[in-house]
């Protein structure tokens, strides 16, 4: 029994990992209506950042702080720069510039860092907390709580502010929107940097335990997709709790499922794709669109 | 409503000077003035006389070129041919029907294994594995697309791309079917002893004969029925639907056909390279796949062709510039052509010829 | 338009392959032969004054770190050019070509190679899918693929393909040197294995569980993972339940990594890590902290730069200036770069020993090594082959992390004096 539970932990250690970058696909969906290909290797990259920056001597969390604002700047910038032209296009030209964008951020971090592998420091202590045969570390309890931090953060953001408000607004009709007063432009970019950010602190939160280098997202990115559709891709406790379901599904199937076994439990976050978008596409958490335009 | 494929229409018309066969006229294209206009029925009717010579042209090239080129050369431009089978299909789903796949290269890896245990296990004639690998991809296409007549855009960018992620670990994982991680190495079909051509010609003329047909077959099919239905869907579902298309039957339709060019693609690969392994279709061929489609021109016929050398040849000339130059400029291209050009090298290079022959005729 | 163009189109085409089809080409090879003692072998890419190379590296994409090995062959190269006249006379040109790991752009590579830039000889190709890929048509164009840079034990034990050889331990021989320790060190030990799931991985599993039949040493679990696994934290977990009391860590690079930092971590399970020669890297070890792999044991064959010892040693001292010289912007620290080094000079040996200087004389040449001494390669370990032994290598020396470095330990352990030859 405390093996099946200590798999339970594993998979939720994991599913955190999963659920920090899903709250970035959920923000900017919220934000902009769109799922962003590169969300992950953009979070990457601002991990690169930091990293740079701790290379050149600063310490840990001054570090963190100018990348979470450059990560910010720069969703913003993208937005401007790569986003802003083809607005309005449909899905179908979104998805396949995020999809460039992917390829180019990913070549781009190779070309500048290598594909060498970096160490990252883990701002959370070594060790585990112990509980009736169960061991926690407490990097994926730091990892936890920061998720359930960000997590908050966006639900304040979403109920709470006019932000929230005009966002929503913005991603179910911009058109409508703009009608109404709201700056259209302005709340994308904002989703963009506020994206961007979510995603550093994802990047930041899991390089020490993946180990930093241009791929590093990569494999993270289907199982933070899966997280987000399970989740609904609207809501941030959704985004959250699917990433959890889909960590703790994934190591159970894994562990206790022969015919899976550790070489197809990537069929998981397959699995459960295909499954909730044919049973019921707004996902555990999604509502029916907002009527707010 | 849909502002690429608008775009794409009009510019295909320009394409037309591209030495294309006639693309189908979506309904509403003639509201954006230009085609209706004098000069272009005059444009119209040279195109009319264009066109075959120019494709006689184009065909002659092909078939003189591999006797003027170097093997390696022969290869290459084989392997273009391969790639532009399979983004003929991509460009069926993606250019006409308005869906996306970031899993073509599932498709293209079953043609491949499927034409591979053919010659391997029952050492099947390669020419019947052609038609029986492009009939399992078909099947595959039409099993997967009844779910993806359900999920729109992005959702069935999600599945497709997970399917191609799942596809790897799926082939090692029956290893005694598939040869595990180390692949299948075959016997690469070998020139009749009448044509007196080497292998590498043989081949090429092999993959010619293919697309040649590929190129045909998606041509009628485009100006046939289901062409009309596919446009009719990609440029306004809703209407579509009220105009009595079938959505679910088309889209289904689409999805299988355009896995059918690209299992056709796989197992002319198959031919060619005379080697498959889970680790030959990764999702990074996947996603080149859609690279080469966008850059080449989405819904117009030489948009695949122009994919086939894009994706071919950028990678061997960047790569001189540095290690990771490939990625960046095939970044940079899909976004600046969804930019600049949706309609990519094909509307590109159809407005140049279009402008030059309005130059040429006002002198 | 419409039914009549595809008509006139057809007649075209049918008329244009008729007409060429006549026209085959022959057999154009562009390729020259020798005459004298050497009658009728090839000497394509080869004269008097040099000799052409290609080889075929993952320079882009994630395979990329191993895109370092070629430019401390280049760096070998030149040196030789500059101030050894070449090999016997000879001015090495080394092309690099990148396949991104992707056996299809390795067939195009290989082509572009021996076609268009009328190589000699490929001089590796780097993975096991891109040489698989490769080796039917470098054998039917004969054309050698010398020392290609994978273990897989298929180069060895294939007697279609002569013109190809591998030349580092393949993974059996090095899970032979593992089963070999064990065995003696710890006759009941209880091993838990963590492999890739590819050839590279199930070989060394497989040579593993074979050396060990009928001894005491068990494998009482394995956990497999997938190269797109974002982590193997899960895989991990598993082992760890199984209370074994050797860890034998068989993965590349990125999961090396992981798979050492997650031992480190979990403080219940300290069982002897033994990890594979591919990912025993200081690149690999750096990252996880040196404090945290203390004791980690694995094997090699040639000589680390980091390591102290060969610091007096005559060829590091080379190898050190050298690279300083010709290759001023690569970290010589790097062991890609020595090995790069070891495999340059191996094929100078080669060269120089070869009867013609022709791709028949180097094909034979590298199947006819007799005990040949390179001194990039740890003392004791030699190139050795013959008609019944396609493998180059097959000792390796253990070694245990200590401090900030590898220290060597117990003697060269020849596998095939151990075990016998390499057949299957």
């Amino acid at each position: 029994m405390a093996g099946f539970a200590q798999q339970v932990v594993e998979g939720m250690g994991a599913g955190a990992i999963y659920a920090g970058l899903a709250l970035a696909l959920v923000l900017i969906h919220r934000f902009t209506g769109i799922v962003n290909f590169a969300q992950g290797e953009l979070a990457m990259f601002s991990t690169y950042v930091a990293w740079q920056f701790m290379d050149a001597g600063l310490p840990f969390w001054a570090a963190l702080a100018i990348t979470l604002t450059v990560s910010f700047t720069g969703g913003m910038l993208i937005e401007r720069v790569v986003i802003r032209p083809v607005e309005g296009a449909p899905e179908l030209t979104m998805v396949i510039v995020t999809v460039g964008l992917f390829i180019f951020v990913n070549a781009a971090a190779g070309w500048i860092w290598s594909f060498l592998i970096k160490d990252f420091p883990n701002p959370f202590p070594d060790g585990a907390l112990r509980a009736g045969g169960v061991a926690v570390g407490y990097p994926t309890l730091g990892i936890l709580a920061v998720v359930g931090l960000v997590m908050g953060l966006l639900y304040l953001l979403f109920r709470h502010t006019g932000i929230g408000l005009g966002m929503r607004a913005v991603a179910a009709d911009p058109d409508s929107a703009r009608l109404v007063g709201i700056r259209v432009g302005r709340t994308l970019a904002l989703g963009w940097g506020l994206a961007a950010t979510v995603g550093a602190v994802s990047g930041v939160l899991v390089a020490p335990l993946l180990f930093l280098e241009p791929n590093m997202m990569g494999g993270v990115l289907i199982y933070a997709f899966a997280a987000a559709t399970l989740g609904g891709f609207d809501s941030p406790a959704g985004a959250v709790v699917g990433g959890l379901v889909v960590g703790v599904a994934e190591t159970l199937a894994g562990a206790y499922v022969d015919v899976v076994g550790s070489d197809l439990k990537i069929g998981v976050p397959l699995v459960i794709i295909l499954v909730v978008l044919l049973l019921r596409p707004q996902g555990l958490f999604g509502r029916a669109t907002v009527e707010r335009a | 409503m849909s502002e690429t494929a608008n775009t794409a229409n009009t510019a295909s018309t320009a394409n037309e000077a591209a030495a294309e066969p006639a693309e189908v006229q979506a309904p509403g294209r003639d509201a954006s003035g230009e085609p209706g206009s004098w000069g272009a029925r005059l444009r119209d009717a040279a195109v009319e006389r264009w066109r075959p010579i120019a494709l006689a042209a184009l065909l002659l090239a092909a078939c003189y070129a591999p006797f003027q080129l170097v093997p390696f050369r022969v290869f290459q431009l084989t392997m273009v041919l391969v790639y532009a089978v399979a983004l003929l299909g991509l460009n069926l789903l993606v250019g006409h029907a308005g869906q996306i796949s970031l899993g073509h290269g599932a498709f293209f890896a079953v043609g491949a294994y499927a034409a591979a245990l053919m010659l391997d296990r029952w050492d099947v004639p390669y020419l019947l594995t052609l038609p029986v690998a492009a009939a399992v991809a078909f099947v595959l296409g039409l099993g997967l697309g009844v779910p993806a007549v359900r999920l729109h855009g992005l959702y069935l960018a999600l599945v497709t791309l997970s399917i191609a992620v799942f596809l790897v670990p799926l082939l090692k994982r029956f290893e005694s079917v598939t040869g595990g991680s180390m692949g299948l190495t075959l016997t690469k079909p070998a020139p009749p002893a009448w044509t007196g051509l080497a292998e590498d010609q043989w081949l090429y003329f092999l993959a010619l004969a293919v697309a040649v047909a590929a190129f045909l077959l998606a041509r009628n099919l485009l100006r046939s029925r289901v062409g009309r239905a596919l446009h009719a869907v990609r440029d306004n579902e809703a209407a579509a639907e009220v105009m009595g298309v079938r959505l679910p039957f088309y889209k289904t339709l689409a999805f299988a056909w355009s896995a059918m060019f690209a299992g056709a693609a796989g197992c002319v690969y198959t031919w060619v390279i005379g080697f498959v392994s889970p680790d030959s279709f990764p999702v990074t061929l996947s996603i080149t796949l859609l690279a080469g489609i966008v850059v080449g021109g989405l819904g117009s016929l030489s948009g695949p062709l122009l994919g086939g050398l894009f994706v071919m040849f950028v990678p061997s000339w960047s790569q001189d510039i540095n290690k990771a130059a490939p990625g960046v400029i095939f970044g940079l291209l899909i976004i600046a052509v969804m930019y600049v050009a949706p309609t990519g090298l094909a509307g590109l290079a159809g407005r140049a010829a279009g402008r030059i022959r309005r130059t040429l005729r006002r002198e | 338009m419409g039914a009549s163009t595809i008509r006139r189109t057809a007649a075209v085409a049918a008329v244009l392959l008729a007409a060429t089809a006549c026209g085959g080409r022959g057999d154009d090879g562009g390729g020259t032969a020798a005459s004298g003692a050497c009658k009728g072998q090839q000497t394509t890419g080869i004269t008097d004054k040099s000799i052409k190379l290609g080889g075929i590296y993952p320079l882009s994409g994630p395979a990329s770190a191993y895109g370092d090995i070629p430019k401390g062959i280049k760096a070998y190269f030149d040196y030789v050019n500059a101030e050894q006249n070449g090999i016997g006379g000879r001015k090495v040109e080394f092309l690099v070509r990148d396949d991104g790991y992707q056996p299809p752009k390795a067939v195009e590579e290989a082509r572009r190679l021996v076609e268009q830039e009328q190589v000699f000889a490929l001089f590796q190709t780097l993975g096991t899918p891109s040489t698989a890929a490769t080796w039917d048509y470098t054998n039917q164009r004969k054309v050698p693929q010398v020392f290609v840079a994978t273990g897989a034990s298929l180069w060895g034990t294939d007697t279609r393909h002569p013109w190809t050889i591998g030349w580092q331990p393949n993974y059996v021989s090095e899970a032979r040197v593992y089963a070999r320790y064990l065995k003696t060190d710890r006759p009941a030990a209880k091993v838990a294995v963590l492999y890739q799931n590819d050839d590279f991985g199930k070989d060394l599993l497989g040579g593993f569980k074979k050396a060990i039949a009928g001894s005491g040493v068990k494998v009482v679990a394995e956990q497999s993972y997938e190269v797109s696994d974002p982590s193997i934290d899960p895989q991990m977990r598993n082992l760890a339940g199984s209370k074994a009391d050797v860890f034998l860590n068989v993965t590349t690079p990125k999961f090396g990594s992981q798979a050492l930092a997650a031992d480190a971590r979990n403080t219940d399970w300290n069982p002897l890590h033994i990890v594979n020669n591919v990912a025993a890297s200081r690149t690999v070890l750096q990252p996880v902290g040196f404090k945290n792999v203390q004791g980690v044991v694995s094997a090699t064959y040639y000589k680390d730069p980091t390591d102290p010892q060969w610091n007096d040693d005559a060829e590091m001292r080379l190898y050190r200036a050298k690279m300083k010289q010709y290759a001023p912007g690569a970290d010589p620290n790097i062991p890609y770069h020595a090995f790069g080094w070891a495999v340059a000079s191996s094929f100078h040996k080669a060269m120089q020993a070869a009867k013609c200087p022709t791709r028949e004389g180097l094909r034979d040449s590298v199947r006819n090594l007799n005990n040949v001494q390179v001194d990039m390669l740890l003392p004791g370990v030699t190139l050795q082959t013959g008609p019944d032994d396609g493998f180059p290598i097959e000792s390796m020396q253990l070694m245990r992390f200590k401090g900030e470095r590898w220290e060597l330990f117990g003697n060269v352990i020849d596998t095939r004096k151990e075990f016998g030859p390499l057949t299957d």
